[in-house]
């Protein structure tokens, strides 16, 4: 189990108690310095790339300055939840309860909260309409430097652009304070890091000095040969390239607790060091992977701890720093080269889930370079995730970007574009449950007893779809001009209280302008918050459309009834218990007496609806079953359909980019949940798709799990429908695959022409989820787990736990055999 | 032959890369002549249109359609087609209960641009087979042995007329290509596998054997059929065994490989 050290929130605090007379970005740049002076290093056996953040492999460090509330509730259970568990040993736990008392008040958390209009913030805390929760508790993260400037000028080379800057101004400037200060910053963090590295270097030559294995001493030596002149001056060679990489990536994550720090094109920017040694002969290729190898168990190094809730939309430790590979260069052609192919061995070669590898494709993208991915792929860990060169490229033009800026694009995190480098994209801003307002359309604007919506009229007077469909519509926007507000309410309190001078100095212009990336000093400024539950409201609405309107076999107030009722079947564990307690507690609040009697009786209600007639529940379970076997799906390629999901997507998308945000840029919607469609999904009561309260809802722009009948071709022709080029911060979609679809060299070239043929349609991105061996016996045992999993049988699709014993195992065997 | 006719059909599977190069279209055809035991879709065999218990619920197989009726759904995966190199083939069932039927559909599909395959058993009349040649690239054609006995006792028909189409098909210049399922029991011995291979390279212009090991994956239709699958206790043959028979095959001379 990874282990939270206290290292860093002690120095952090030390720093910050020392300095509270400087301006805060001077605050920021003493702290990183200090830290990164005072931090303990190690460098782990048989390393060649060294630089860690804690001492225990997969360690994470912890950052006050942001929020620790949650921590300090969570000390005595981090290490037992579910999701995610850190350990932490006593020692850190005392540390940590007397350091974080000094932060009451001082977190970007705290000012976040009170830049909040009180509608926005209950709208996130108490009604889970959306959740910002993200940036609201920790950095921002979600960038990508110009890592090839770093290796070809050094720091040392960055201090004198720093100092450039600062002879060019004047003291009678009216910004000269700001701009002189964020100068001075961006010196102090450089010359901090070069610093650093130097202890690595100090210590390699020790280790180097007690070393008796006389191979492990000489590769001490090279290392603290490459500490002492990278990153300070610019790499000469692909190994100093590759430990010039890891100091950016590493230190980058002690700055800031924010995630998703991209790597981007790493084969385009360490090209030229690999290249310039391969033809020296300085290097021969197995010592190239060998590197890279080291380079993606190091990925891995890194961690973060999130609070609970948090942990449970994030599950698998992720830190999502993404790499891709493949696509165009600035001038339009192919810019593939031997690294690309080299990086997609390492994830090859290194299991592991870090880092998010990626690769873009184009019509002009080499086949073996998609079959190499493919047989990635077919390894069943999910990676890589395919992008498509020739919908992203025009689709953030249209956010402003030029064309080569838009051709050098690369992925931040799980799905989302941006220029490296020259870009502060704050990606990943919320997660927007579309799913409520349909509920709020439904209840007229009511949320737990509490009206925080529009009024959008009783379902009862609606005499037409349209009349419902705006009702909806109405409601979304509303909760969407919240979430704007509750987005820069977080945006500011970030550039008031967390401005990060390290990070900016490798973002253009910064520099130039004189201001930390989270105060707008990127070319590019986005805000990216993503909308979920498509194809729930693509189902339902359609159900509305057709059961209601059209045929009028229930009505709305009926289909209101039964959504209240769940359709009849109760509520059962967990959800159960939190719902009787926000019964009750409502009870409270209007001044009643909640008895222990009382909060049974609750309970009894929810879990078996007592209250309800026969004749009601069986009504109920006729709505559902109606809504389920004679409304056509999403997913399925019915044109009809798919063209309502893209109007549904759209009325998210669509409304998102009307709004500004504080660093003088726009928002831009993305689609896709990372995995909140199931924590989220346990705060949405049923959905007149016919889904069951509390229950996950669907994942990315795909079709709800299992309504998806018609195969993979169908399920891509559907989801390409949706004008996916809106989302510009992204679209997900995840595609299921028996592992014989990949089999051979045969079944290799069919995958890639499936991912061809979905992006010859304008598909933005796919992945695909290979089922292995092991997934299939661990359905067999555990079958409540994989209620939905589909596996190809003899002409028809079937879901594996409904088949018999002995089938199953026939299938498994397949699996193993790769017929 | 008027656009109208219709075919009576009992799946269209999107998807399918088994079955002919690329990514294919399946139309499965209802009704077939003859009654493998391994068969692995038993609900195709009547002409009858029948009902499934599927999951637990009844289920109707088998529809009347038009050519027209079902265009629209084979051509909606046009886009794979075309990068995978892909198209439609007509399997069953036996295609060739419904000649006239095919022909339209073939005729359609050759319009519309698509790479087109049958799958088929053979045994009809050469006239049958005929009416569908000017339209095919590529014939996938079962046999699943060489001794007219053995194969009358495990599908209900005689081998002579299939071995005689094969010679027939062979020199009408179609592209074709031989398929072997391999049952444990009925042909899965060397002599049985090589005596097929030999068969085979000894027709015009045959490049390619493909053995098919059995597999048991329709079995939950037989019960879903109310009908009795008399291999229950047949174990699929294992990667060695399919292996040994592959290089036995290949002393044909001919390109063999396992699965489609």
């Amino acid at each position: 189990m990874p282990e939270i050290e206290s290292a860093r929130g002690k120095l952090v605090t030390e720093s910050y108690k020392q300095t509270e007379a400087l301006p805060i970005i001077r605050r920021r740049s003493s702290a990183f310095a200090h830290i990164l002076r005072n931090i303990p290093i190690v460098i782990r056996d048989g390393e060649l790339v060294v630089g860690s953040a804690t001492i225990a492999p997969r360690g994470c460090q912890v950052f006050p300055e942001y929020s620790y509330e949650w921590l300090l509730g969570e000390l005595d259970t981090v290490s037992t939840r579910p999701a995610d568990p850190f350990y932490i040993s006593e020692k850190t736990k005392s540390e940590l309860r007397e350091i974080f008392p000094w932060w009451k008040g001082k977190t970007t958390s705290d000012l976040a909260r009170a830049n909040m209009a009180p509608e926005a913030y209950e709208a996130f805390t108490e009604h889970s309409i959306f959740t910002p929760g993200n940036y609201f508790y920790n950095g921002i993260g979600h960038v990508c430097v110009d890592y090839g400037k770093v290796m070809k000028i050094g720091y040392r080379g960055i201090i004198a652009e720093a100092e450039g800057a600062l002879s060019r101004l004047e003291v009678s400037d009216g910004d000269y304070a700001s701009r002189s200060n964020f100068l001075y910053a961006v010196i102090e963090s450089c010359e901090a890091v070069i610093e650093y590295a130097r202890r690595y270097s100090a210590l390699a030559r020790d280790m180097a000095s007690r070393e008796t294995n006389p191979q492990r001493k000489r590769e001490l030596e090279i290392i603290s040969r490459n500490c002492a002149r990278v990153p300070e001056f610019g790499a000469t060679s692909f190994y100093e390239a590759c430990q010039t990489f890891w100091f950016i990536q590493l230190l980058l994550q002690v700055e800031s607790s924010g995630h998703s720090i991209s790597p981007g094109r790493f084969d385009q920017y360490m090209y030229p060091y690999f290249k310039k040694d391969i033809d020296e002969g300085k290097i021969t290729y197995e010592q190239a992977q060998e590197l890279l190898d080291c380079l993606w168990v190091k990925l891995n190094d890194i961690n973060k701890v999130r609070d609970a809730a948090s942990a449970d939309g994030f599950a698998g430790y992720g830190m999502f720093q993404n790499l891709i590979v493949g696509g165009q260069d600035i001038h339009g052609m192919d810019a593939t080269n031997d690294l690309s192919y080299m990086c997609l061995e390492a994830s090859m070669h290194v299991p592991l889930p870090q880092p998010s590898i990626s690769i873009r494709v184009w019509n002009g993208s080499p086949e073996p370079l998609l079959l190499k991915a493919a047989a990635l792929t077919r390894l069943g860990t999910g990676l890589p995730a395919y992008y498509n060169d020739e919908i992203i490229i025009p689709s953030i033009m249209a956010r402003g970007l030029t064309l080569e800026d838009a051709r050098d694009y690369c992925i931040i995190g799980c799905v989302e574009p941006q220029k490296a480098g020259k870009t502060d994209g704050w990606h990943d801003a919320a997660f927007f449950n579309m799913c409520r307002p349909m509920e709020l359309a439904f209840s007229n604007g009511y949320d737990k007893g509490k009206k925080i919506g529009p009024d959008t009229g009783d379902v009862a007077d609606m005499r037409s779809f349209e009349e419902f469909y705006e009702a909806y519509k109405a409601q979304q926007s509303y909760m969407i001009k919240l979430l704007v507000n509750a987005n820069n309410a977080i945006d500011m309190a970030h550039a008031v209280r967390c401005p990060l001078p390290f990070q900016s100095c490798m973002v253009e212009d910064c520099i130039g302008r004189g201001k930390s990336l989270q105060e707008g000093g990127a070319i590019y400024n986005f805000t990216g918050p993503q909308g979920f539950g498509i194809a729930n409201n693509t189902d339902g609405l359609v159900a509305i459309k057709k059961l209601v309107f059209e045929e009028k076999r229930f009505t709305l107030v009926e289909l209101r009834e039964a959504l209240k009722a769940n359709f009849g079947y109760g509520v059962k564990g967990a959800s159960a218990e939190k719902l009787t307690i926000e019964i009750a507690t409502e009870l409270a609040r209007q001044g009643l007496n909640v008895t222990e009697d009382a909060i049974h009786t609750i309970y009894d209600e929810v879990t078996n609806q007592t209250s309800l007639s026969e004749a009601q529940r069986t009504r109920y379970k006729e709505i559902k079953r109606l809504i389920e076997e004679e409304a056509p799906k999403y997913g399925n390629d019915i044109y009809e359909v798919d063209m309502f999901a893209r109007d549904v997507a759209n009325s998210y998308t669509r409304e998102v980019e009307k709004y500004k945000n504080a660093r003088g840029g726009i928002f831009q919607a993305g689609l896709y949940p990372v995995s909140a469609n199931v924590p989220l999904g346990a705060s949405t009561s049923a959905t007149p798709d016919g889904r069951l309260a509390y229950t996950p809802l669907a994942d990315g722009i795909g079709p709800a799990s299992g309504r998806d009948v018609k195969g993979p071709t169908a399920t891509a022709n559907s989801v390409a429908r949706l004008e996916q080029g809106v989302a510009s911060n992204g679209t997900l979609l995840n595609q299921k695959f028996h592992p014989s679809a990949l089999a051979g060299m045969g079944g290799l070239s069919k995958f890639v022409a499936l991912i061809r043929s979905y992006f010859d349609q304008k598909g933005m991105h796919v992945q695909f989820n290979v089922v292995t061996k092991e997934t299939l016996i661990d359905a067999q045992n555990n079958p409540e787990k994989y209620k939905t999993l589909v596996v190809r049988v003899a002409g028809y699709s079937a879901l594996f736990t409904t088949l018999s014993r002995s089938l199953q195992d026939d299938i498994i065997n397949r699996t193993e055999q790769g017929w | 032959m008027p656009q109208d006719i219709k075919g009576r059909i009992f799946n269209i599977q999107r998807f399918s890369i088994h079955d002919g190069p690329g990514i294919r279209t399946i139309v499965f055809f209802k009704g077939c002549f003859m009654r493998c035991a391994w068969c692995c879709n038993p609900e195709s065999q009547s002409r009858e249109i029948e009902t499934i218990i599927e999951r637990g619920k009844p289920k109707t197989v088998g529809r009347d359609v038009s050519v027209a009726d079902i265009m629209p759904e084979i051509l909606a995966d046009l886009p794979y087609y075309r990068r995978s190199g892909g198209g439609v083939t007509l399997s069953g069932g036996e295609v060739l209960c419904q000649a006239d039927f095919a022909r339209e559909l073939l005729i359609a599909c050759k319009q519309a641009g698509l790479h087109t395959a049958i799958e088929s058993a053979s045994s009809a009349k050469f006239e049958e087979i005929e009416k569908l040649l000017p339209y095919l690239d590529l014939y996938l054609m079962d046999i699943k042995h060489i001794d007219s006995a053995k194969h009358k006792e495990y599908t209900g028909v005689s081998n002579e007329r299939i071995l005689e189409n094969a010679r027939k098909i062979a020199q009408s210049g179609v592209e074709l290509i031989i398929r072997t399922p391999v049952i444990p029991g009925f042909n899965d011995t060397p002599e049985e596998i090589k005596a097929i291979s030999h068969f085979a390279k000894s027709l015009t212009g045959v490049r390619e054997h493909h053995l098919l090991p059995y597999h048991r994956l329709g079995m939950d239709k037989y019960e879903g059929l109310g009908r009795n699958y008399s291999l229950k206790e047949i174990e699929p043959p294992s990667k060695e065994r399919m292996e040994y028979l592959l290089s036995v095959a290949e002393t044909s001379g001919l390109i063999c490989k396992i699965g489609g």
